[in-house]
């Protein structure tokens, strides 16, 4: 029961953390709780539709299907979250603003926010459809499984209640540094799934590993001790990373930063000069 | 030596090669069962490609996970995967089904 419990607490905290990651970025935009409930809603269902093609999609490329699908995810959140975090860079500034000022919800159309739903979605799905795979054993394993059962639901409600205080504690943020933080906290999210992504074309033998360990810190923080874990979720924290895996970390870290500067530079322009801006619209920027 | 026989050397050399990368790949089985690896340790040469071939013999999926190795891979119930792995260092490279972790335990020995 309890490891059953530990188990389904891990593959929940992945998708738990990210939804709260999200979540938080997208404070005072008005309509995105309904778009995370449809993520997620959407991801619960596709979850269980991959749970069930398990067989079918590990059979596709001469065995190599798993690796690639989940690659493919990967890589579509990474998508996702950058166009997200570009996006923001736009609109940080009058969310931060707006929310001081009207302390309500501010409407920036619903142009950019299916996205959010897509990385929702994307999370759910993939840890989702491990925690449907695991359950079907459990509900095979006979007699164990009542007990086994209970002990899913306890992890599955402790990954909630830790997504749902990473929320909190990241709304504590005070206004003026809270976009540049889940900013950042989005930036290194996706370049961790892009880093995960490698690993699985790696696996896959479709990309060459550019050595296969280019370090070992798992003396320091072991990959499956509860930080190592944390920060595997968060900043795609790896002990042993292959070559690939941190060229794919560290370009997409230098493609969204630009986008997001370049966004950022090019919404504040009309307003004036960078440093007229700086004096013009004081209010939002700094108190 | 002349161009035709570089070039001649260089088909042949290839020709020789050719083999080697695509054939040339040893298979390791390893089988599931009652939830736990069956050799719970699989012995393979340094410095080589091969192929773990893992056949879960239990009605229920297992992942077949290794931080050491850098694998994690899903095999439904009754299904056979391939995994992929090396050429690596010797040294011992822990295993596990991480839907059964209390019994499933195994490990790549690599000499």
């Amino acid at each position: 029961m309890f490891s059953t419990g530990i188990i389904v607490f891990r593959e929940v905290l992945e998708a738990a953390l990210i939804i709260s990651i999200i979540a938080a970025a997208t404070r005072g935009v008005a309509g995105r709780t309904a778009w995370i409930a449809a993520g997620v809603g959407a991801g619960l269902c596709g979850a269980t539709v991959v749970a069930g093609f398990t067989d079918v999609i590990a059979d596709f490329s001469e065995g190599r299907g798993q690796e690639i699908f989940n690659a493919s995810v990967l890589l579509l959140a990474v998508l996702m979250l950058a166009w997200h975090n570009i996006w923001m860079a736009a609109h940080a500034r009058k969310l931060a603003g707006d929310m001081k000022s009207v302390g309500t919800a501010v409407s920036l159309g619903e142009r950019g926010l299916w996205v959010i739903a897509v990385v929702v979605g994307l999370a759910v799905l993939r840890e989702g459809s491990e925690v449907v795979l695991f359950a079907y054993g459990i509900a095979a394993a006979g007699a164990a499984a009542g007990s086994m059962a209970i002990g899913g639901l306890v992890g599955l409600a402790c990954g909630v209640v830790t997504g749902y205080a990473l929320y909190a504690g990241l709304l504590r943020i005070p206004v003026r540094h809270f976009f540049t933080v889940t900013g950042w906290m989005i930036l290194l999210l996706a370049a961790g799934l892009a880093s995960s992504a490698a690993g699985y074309l790696l696996q896959a033998g479709l990309l060459p590993a550019l050595g296969n360990q280019l370090w070992d810190s798992s003396g320091f923080i072991s990959s499956d001790s509860a930080v190592g874990e944390v920060l595997h979720i968060l900043v795609g924290y790896e002990a042993r990373p292959a070559g690939i895996q941190l060229v794919f970390y560290v370009s997409t870290l230098v493609a969204i930063g630009l986008g997001m500067l370049w966004s950022g530079r090019r919404s504040r322009r009309p307003a004036g000069t960078p440093a007229a801006d700086k004096q013009a619209r004081p209010v939002p920027a700094s108190s | 030596m002349s161009a035709s026989k570089i070039l001649r050397n260089f088909v042949i050399a290839a020709a020789m090669a050719l083999p080697l990368t695509a054939v040339a790949v040893d298979e390791y089985r390893v089988v599931i069962e009652n939830h736990r690896f069956e050799p719970a340790e699989v012995k393979i040469p340094a410095g080589k490609r091969v192929v773990l071939i893992v056949e879960n013999r239990d009605a229920t999926p297992e992942e077949f996970e290794s931080h050491e190795l850098k694998r994690e891979k899903i095999i439904a119930g009754g299904k056979t995967a391939k995994i992929r792995i090396g050429p690596l260092e010797p040294g011992r490279y822990p295993f596990f089904g991480e839907f059964n972790e209390d019994t499933a335990q195994g490990a790549v020995i690599v000499e």
